[in-house]
């Protein structure tokens, strides 16, 4: 038996059998749901319809019927875009990176936050294609062999690299998600007896069977996969982010694009992944599963992305003074002094500001106060792309062609529907899929299980008297 | 005509996988031969000792990564040298090796999607682990907390049923099932 220091934490509280570990994750899909489980779904429902109702709206009309005028081009469509993006960073991390690093805490997370990641893909993708105004002709981004004298896209530009990156950011997670799903689905498949279950989740399950040979090509797939997710988290990110750093516009073009963005979407991931997880680990009963420690471990990643965006906002505007080049230094002292300082005074509030409130211990170990910051990143993070793309455009080098952005109603329309869908599919999600791996959560009961690590080094009740958790 | 071949297949079922892999490191040093292992969770350390060689998926997933670059490198040249060079802010379009800054994101890309992809799918077929296969586990407790050890007839000609049995028995087992196999 594999037997682990105790300066470490036990990762699953209570007196746990492989047989407790089944129960829990399962309970929730054999029994009927909550009534608030429906509430949440009729109201995350109606949005999403809100959101689909606005986009047909837009596509039977028009981008005009966004407030864009001919200065600011892009505003809420892109920052929406690169919001959801960002969001869906921390689920491939945590399930990529931190298997690479072999953190076994990332079992109480990764499943609910690959499912959130390729949510958030989705929304993401959805601004691109529908920002297109005609949705209809959006395999054109395709190399595709066609009748315009053979025109292909134009593999130049970050544009189209994000077509590749986003495409397959979001299949390859998809995939490392599924193949971590099959075994949990057998598990559910050889457990519930309603007929119907029983034929959905055989489907589901591939017919996995959990013999030695597949647990073993399961293992390595499972390493290779992160290998392979890891650059790719950061790569999506960094296109996404060349999107404006190869542009010549005063503001978008800075060479500390990607690992700042990068460190962002790592920042507003986790941020997500707590919102989440603190709600689930309660409707759920997963508090044996999910403890203080996980959230803590959380808000250090907070801390240390947050941290590195604060540098990268600070170096940024040292940088435009540091050039000498009046319409970069211009750019800066406008989005901070300007029309926009509320945008630019709530991200660094947000994002720069109050992360640093987590160095306090009993802050970042008390769940409210994460829930409550948790809130506030994804506040600002979606207020730092709003600044980043919106006032480095709205005042060109024309004077007479300065403006403001306004948002219609089509734009907070879509916005809120692309929420609204995203928690329509993540309530299905954790009502019908098991929230925790159940297989690789067996796989660490015994090394850092309480009732496992009692029997060595500090002994009996030790685990319960250290009232952290 | 063709004889039809029964075998008889020994299901030992555990509770623990550490009792199993000791279990199976004493059968195995008595030179009985484990057919396989049935577990909720991969049990660390069984495969060296029944046999099961380390998998080849890894060199599959680097087979099908190359194929990704030199796919995106020839389609790339294709598209934007040979068949239509695009003059694009000045970047050079007459070969592709000054034109591969630029092609480097996709390059990577595409690499990525073949590797992963690849190696998924040919995961899911050696497990044989398709949509609506049926299940091949020998208990359904396999998937939750128990452990099962299968022992075919036909692969130990050293020892008998019974003595494997008896042998089974001093290794923890908490139930056993002999079944016949067409």
């Amino acid at each position: 038996m594999h037997k682990e220091a105790d300066i470490r934490k036990p990762l699953i509280l209570g007196d746990k059998t492989y047989r407790d570990i089944t129960d829990d994750v399962i309970r929730p899909i054999e029994s009927k749901a909550p009534r608030t489980w429906y509430i949440l779904i009729l109201i995350a429902g109606v949005l999403a319809a809100w959101g689909i109702g606005c986009i047909i709206y837009l596509l039977g009309t028009g981008v005009g019927v966004w407030g864009l005028n001919k200065t600011v081009e892009w505003a809420w469509d892109i920052t929406n875009f690169v919001w959801w993006v960002g969001i869906g960073h921390a689920g491939t991390l945590i399930s990529a990176v931190l298997l690479l690093f072999r953190q076994k805490w990332r079992f109480a997370i990764n499943r609910a936050a690959e499912a959130m990641t390729i949510f958030a893909v989705m929304m993401a993708g959805l601004f691109p294609l529908i920002h297109m105004g005609r949705l209809w002709v959006g395999y054109w981004v395709f190399p595709l062999p066609n009748q315009f004298g053979s025109m292909w896209v134009n593999f130049n530009s970050p544009l189209l690299w994000d077509v590749f990156a986003i495409s397959t950011y979001f299949s390859v997670s998809l995939v490392f998600w599924y193949i971590g799903l099959i075994p949990d689905f057998a598990t559910i498949r050889d457990r519930v007896t309603k007929p119907l279950a029983k034929r959905v989740y055989r489907v589901l399950s591939f017919g996995w069977t959990g013999n030695a040979k597949a647990w073993n090509r399961f293992e390595l797939v499972s390493l290779v996969l992160a290998g392979l997710a890891t650059p790719l988290v950061f790569s999506v990110h960094s296109i996404v982010s060349f999107d404006f750093a190869t542009s010549i516009v005063p503001g978008w073009h800075t060479t500390i694009f990607p690992p700042y963005f990068v460190s962002g979407a790592v920042f507003s991931g986790f941020a997500m992944v707590q919102t989440l997880m603190l709600i689930l680990r309660k409707a759920y009963k997963l508090e044996e599963y999910l403890h203080v420690k996980h959230i803590e471990y959380m808000n250090i990643v907070i801390i240390v992305t947050g941290s590195i965006v604060g540098v990268a906002y600070i170096t940024e505007l040292f940088v435009s003074w540091y050039s000498g080049v009046e319409y970069e230094a211009y750019a800066f002292l406008n989005r901070a002094t300007g029309p926009y300082w509320w945008a630019y005074a709530s991200m660094m509030t947000c994002n720069v500001i109050s992360p640093q409130l987590f160095w306090f211990k009993k802050l970042r170990t008390s769940l409210m106060f994460s829930f409550f910051m948790s809130i506030i990143i994804n506040i600002g993070m979606w207020f730092e792309r709003f600044v980043i793309i919106v006032t480095s455009i709205h005042r060109d080098y024309v004077p007479s062609s300065w403006t403001y952005f306004h948002p219609t109603w089509v734009d907070i329309g879509i916005f809120m529907g692309t929420i609204g869908i995203f928690f329509v599919l993540y309530l299905l999600f954790s009502r019908y899929f098991p929230v925790l791996p159940i297989a690789e959560l067996k796989t660490i009961l015994k090394s850092s299980g309480k009732n496992y690590k009692e029997n060595y080094g500090h002994g009996k009740d030790y685990w319960d008297s250290q009232s952290e958790h | 005509m063709k004889e039809i071949m029964e075998e008889k297949v020994i299901y030992a079922m555990y509770e623990d996988d550490d009792v199993l892999l000791n279990g199976a490191k004493a059968l195995v040093a008595e030179g009985v031969h484990i057919s396989d292992v049935y577990s909720p969770m991969p049990i660390h350390g069984i495969d060296p000792v029944i046999g099961v060689e380390p998998t080849r998926l890894g060199i599959a997933a680097f087979l099908y990564g190359l194929t990704g670059t030199m796919l995106a490198a020839i389609g790339l040249r294709y598209f934007m040298i040979t068949d239509w060079p695009m003059n694009i802010g000045g970047k050079p379009s007459f070969s592709l090796l000054e034109n591969i800054p630029s092609f480097i994101p996709i390059f990577f890309e595409f690499t990525v999607l073949c590797a992963a992809h690849g190696m998924a799918i040919t995961y899911l077929l050696r497990n044989k682990t398709l949509p609506g296969m049926p299940p091949r586990n020998p208990d359904p407790r396999t998937t939750d907390d128990k452990f099962v050890i299968e022992i075919n007839e036909s692969e130990n000609s050293k020892h008998s049923l019974k003595e494997i049995t008896a042998m089974l028995k001093k290794t923890g087992v908490v139930e056993m099932e002999e079944k016949v196999i067409k």
